[in-house]
């Protein structure tokens, strides 16, 4: 084949730009930002299945882009997803592997294991070498009963009966070392991943708002968004609404957006 | 600290180890000061953070200083509370050697020239000294951290300066509006608040208190408001 050839894409990431954006890289020009989830989410194990939880926070640097964003993603009827890092990396990654599940459903006639879902992910992720920026903690319940594991950007995976990741990651582990049991009762466990939340809300600059919720067990899910709301804003003390005409005017024309044209003159007789 | 130490391993080849030191650090924050005809507010946020941590959630920035002004210090916490100790110093020696306050128009000379004599090793500080002048009017000055200053009628800076600037040009200057309100004590303090919480809101290193010292002729009172903790 020609080597100046275009062969059309085939899918996935396009690289073409990747010299170019360098060498502007390499002359002094930035890159735009993206609005990343400087996050809490968490999830854990308790006697009947699992609970995923998160913040609500999207930040873009210093600023918040989004006081109350989604971060605990669907990936099946039997499989929630929380998701940190690149807010964009995250939703399509989520969307991607969903829309690959339930595409394997309809093929085999069966309900999706997690373990399915978690390969995915992982192989996903590792293939795009940590360029794809989202930490995940992915929670399900199948034939196996429930499981709980984080994957990491470059794609490593681990699976333990509690998880945190995101820059609030080390505050809510913290609340799980202290007072995570075996077996426990569903309020308990709801409790302490609100808890867990709450640490990274209230101790992590990344973090803040609100609790999300989603209990997962054989029987269906419990998708609780909003499920603690510690931080409404105070009324403010003025109104500020501008009364018509408030803005002085300093010319106003008409002729400008008009074309005047010479016509014969008014019958006045 | 050693520079360029040897590295002390069982390694043959001697490689030399570079060290690094910074000295400054951004603990953001936000300070806010408005002067009227017959008074000063004077206004910041409590929180001390670095990156993604918060250090404490009262560490005051504004200072009430001896001679009656007040100085709201944003940037690096440790280069404000030197700043304040010597300033303080300088306004005792003032009052030995000439048995008066300093005004503070003179202390507002006096630290642009304090700034100005680190001008190659600057204190990491964004100044901004409100009070009442020798005829009892509101005053602020506002600096950059090696010295450069102005007068003005109201200033914000800090982590959510650019957020807060143009709602006081809106609400204090009145910029393009055709009524001007009267700036009253009751009206500032409202818009000071109101822009808090709004920073707050926004801004993730502005939030857990704000301190706020109203300067009048009968003295200066300080208040705390809560803000939100996240």
């Amino acid at each position: 084949m020609p080597i100046n050839e275009v062969k059309p894409a085939t899918g996935g990431f396009s690289f073409d730009n990747y010299a170019r954006n360098t060498m502007l890289n390499d002359k002094g020009f930035k890159a735009p930002g993206v609005i990343k989830t400087g996050t809490t989410i968490c999830g854990c194990l308790w006697k009947g299945g699992l609970v995923l939880g998160a913040d609500t926070r999207a930040t873009e640097g210093p600023i918040v882009a989004d006081k109350n964003c989604e971060k605990i993603h669907y990936l099946a009827p039997n499989m929630y997803c929380c998701g940190a890092g690149t807010a964009a990396d995250c939703d399509a990654t989520t969307g991607l592997i969903s829309s690959k599940l339930e595409l394997h459903r309809l093929h085999t006639g069966r309900q999706s294991r997690v373990v399915t879902a978690m390969t995915m992910l992982e192989q996903m992720l590792f293939k795009y070498q940590g360029h794809i920026g989202c930490a995940l903690v992915l929670g399900g319940v199948d034939i196996n009963g429930p499981q709980l594991y984080t994957i990491a950007p470059h794609g490593s995976t681990d699976k333990l009966p509690y998880v945190t990741m995101g820059s609030g990651s080390l505050a809510a582990m913290a609340i799980f070392e202290s007072r995570w049991k075996k077996d426990m009762e569903l309020e308990d466990a709801m409790e302490l991943v609100k808890d867990a939340i709450s640490a990274g809300i209230f101790n992590d600059l990344g973090s803040g708002s609100n609790v999300d919720l989603c209990v997962i067990t054989k029987d269906g899910v419990d998708y609780r968004r909003g499920y603690d709301r510690p931080n409404e804003r105070v009324q403010k003390e003025r109104s500020y609404k501008l009364k018509p005409g408030a803005s002085t005017v300093l010319t106003s024309s008409f002729r400008k957006y008009v074309e005047v044209l010479d016509g014969d003159a008014m019958d006045t007789s | 600290m050693q520079m360029y130490e040897e590295q002390k391993s069982s390694c043959p080849v001697k490689v030399p180890v570079e060290c690094r030191f910074s000295p400054y650090t951004d603990n953001g924050g936000t300070t806010l000061a408005i002067a009227g005809d017959d008074f000063c507010v004077i206004a910041g946020d409590t929180r001390q953070s670095e990156g993604y941590s918060i250090n404490s959630r009262y560490a005051p920035k504004v200072y009430q200083l001896s001679n009656g002004s007040v100085l709201a210090t944003g940037g690096m916490y440790a280069d404000g509370v030197t700043l304040v100790k010597m300033i303080e110093q300088r306004l005792e020696w003032y009052r030995h050697a000439h048995d008066k306050q300093m005004s503070s128009g003179a202390l507002a000379q006096m630290l642009s020239t304090i700034l100005y004599h680190k001008r190659m090793f600057p204190y990491y500080v964004w100044n901004t000294l409100g009070g009442l002048d020798e005829d009892g009017k509101g005053a602020v000055y506002s600096y950059d951290p090696v010295g450069s200053y102005e007068k003005q009628k109201w200033n914000c800076s800090g982590s959510a300066g650019h957020l807060i600037q143009p709602f006081l040009d809106n609400q204090i200057g009145f910029t393009h509006q055709k009524e001007k309100a009267p700036l009253t004590l009751e009206r500032v303090v409202q818009v000071t608040k109101d822009a808090f919480t709004s920073a707050t809101e926004r801004d993730i290193y502005t939030g857990d208190n704000l301190e706020m010292f109203l300067v009048t002729q009968n003295g200066i009172e300080k208040t705390r408001v809560e803000l939100k903790k996240d």
